[in-house]
């Protein structure tokens, strides 16, 4: 089933008749980005409109390696911010991008529990408990890539039950409470806002995530998505990641 | 077989409605990496999919037509308050975003939904194993069995059945001797709908079961997973899924078409 190829004519399809159909002042900007972004890409897309009020936002959060799979294939984004430097780099050795690619923020690993942490899952160790029920994200996704990466230095068998499509999906399945625990970013567990608790990964066995973000080629907007990069590498934009958990790049 | 000349409309929307079709099924074939499809075919991961959706799928059916029958059965035969609004729930899987249906389940059979707790507290888990990926299957694929088999009992002649009747045969015999082979291409063009949509299904499986390799990552799974990374391994198992589809739907067309 070429499920990405599907979405990725239908978007075609969709961006057709929204360009018809929007106002000539207005610009429309299709932003692909990670769906460990999809809180603070939102906000940021709010405040830029306060400045800019022609920019119109259309988000298509997913995975990196989905999402760049999908630009590869020719499907009409305007800008690509990326969870991993692996998925980028696909993305330009396409031929896609436009410009250099920038890194914007950097995002850590936190293991997701339930709340209040019923399972006492004090860190990576605790994982490969056998009462305790572990998902990751599947490891052609940055998330689970990363995962892979932190208990390996932690030396601690990985044996999920289940690899999800994306870092979102670990987050749900710990939030409805199929799972005992997840690996997911720091940002996530603060964007779950209580639905679950996090434990830290020790600073040895970390594993740092790096975001980066193209302008795509062929857009039609090139003016105001570098403008969106700049002001998501402005002051106020590190700030607003900053209050989503993110670090500098 | 006629030979009749269609009004040109007809001819030009049929051929549309052919390329609609086909045009996808190239564009997959253009892509297939020829050379090195046999080494993408025998690795391990696409025989295991391949083995697990046909396990589910098989599965699923038997499930269908064990639960299905019957269900069809009291639909066509039984007048009951509620009747229709019962077999709309029962056929809601058919219309319902598969995703959607795989939330349901987990609200049913996941760790706290409302029998899976008592499930769990008696140790049975059902997601994240093949059993999940069975049921997810069963739900969503299920309906098209119920309702192809209730309108071949509502369009079968019932005085065989009453013939037997008045010669003193019970209703259970009744059923077994008469109805059932009277609607047997019915129960058969079912099945194969059902079976080709549990082969297929994505949404409830990814959303209820999960996704590992050898348990509940069926071919359609794969392929989207593979999709990311392996393209070229994406494509070939699209078509070894699409291959052994056409094989059973071709090899089954007859006694498909005469159900309908």
């Amino acid at each position: 089933m070429p499920l990405a190829v599907a979405v990725a004519a239908a978007l075609v399809l969709m961006s057709c008749s929204s360009e018809q159909s929007a106002a000539p002042s207005s610009v429309e900007l299709t932003v692909f980005a990670a769906s460990s972004l999809t809180d603070v890409f939102n906000k940021l897309g709010d405040d830029f409109r306060k400045t800019d009020p022609a920019a119109h936002f259309r988000f298509n959060f997913g995975s990196s390696s989905t999402l760049a799979t999908q630009i590869v294939n020719g499907a009409p984004a305007d800008l690509f911010a990326s969870a991993d430097e692996d998925n980028m780099a696909k993305v330009v050795a396409a031929g896609m991008s436009l410009g250099a690619t920038q890194a914007f923020a950097s995002n850590r690993l936190q293991i997701a529990v339930a709340p209040g942490n019923p399972k006492k899952i004090a860190g990576p160790a605790d994982l490969a408990r056998a009462d305790v029920v572990l998902v990751l994200a599947a490891p052609t996704v940055p998330a689970g890539k990363y995962a892979l990466e932190a208990l390996k230095k932690a030396a601690v068998p990985a044996r999920p039950v289940s690899q999800e499509i994306d870092v979102r999906a670990v987050l749900n399945k710990v939030a409805l409470g199929e799972a005992d625990a997840g690996i997911v970013y720091v940002t996530d567990v603060r964007s779950a806002s209580g639905r679950v608790s996090g434990v830290d990964i020790p600073e040895i066995d970390q594993v740092t995530a790096r975001y980066p973000v193209a302008v795509i080629k062929g857009t039609k907007a090139p003016l105001v998505a570098g403008r969106f990069v700049d002001y998501v590498l402005s002051p106020p934009g590190r700030t607003t990641l900053a209050s989503f958990g993110f670090s500098a790049p | 077989m006629s030979r009749e000349r269609p009004p040109l409309a007809i001819a030009i929307l049929a051929a549309i409605g052919v390329a609609f079709f086909l045009l996808p099924l190239l564009g997959l074939l253009s892509r297939t990496p020829w050379s090195t499809a046999f080494d993408e075919l025998t690795g391990s991961e696409a025989l295991t999919a391949l083995r697990l959706s046909l396990v589910v799928s098989a599965a699923a059916t038997a499930i269908a037509l064990l639960l299905g029958i019957p269900l069809a059965w009291v639909y066509a035969r039984v007048s009951f308050p509620g009747r229709d609004l019962i077999r709309a729930l029962t056929t809601l899987p058919m219309i319902l975003p598969p995703v959607v249906g795989g939330v349901a389940l987990l609200f049913a059979f996941g760790r706290r939904g409302l029998l899976g707790q008592t499930l769990d507290a008696v140790g049975i888990r059902i997601p994240f194993t093949t059993a999940g990926a069975v049921l997810a299957a069963t739900f969503v694929a299920m309906p098209f069995l119920v309702l192809t088999v209730e309108a071949g009992l509502r369009s079968m002649d019932r005085r065989y059945e009453d013939a037997a009747r008045t010669l003193g045969a019970s209703r259970s015999l009744v059923f077994r001797r008469v109805t059932l082979p009277l609607i047997a291409p019915s129960v058969f063009a079912g099945a194969v709908l059902c079976w080709a949509r549990a082969l297929g299904e994505f949404g409830a499986t990814i959303t209820f079961a999960g996704n590992l390799p050898g348990t509940t990552q069926t071919l359609p799974l794969a392929v989207y997973i593979a999709l990311e990374t392996r393209p070229e391994v994406a494509i070939m198992l699209s078509l070894v899924l699409l291959a052994v589809s056409l094989a059973i739907l071709v090899a089954m067309r007859d006694r498909y078409l005469r159900a309908f």
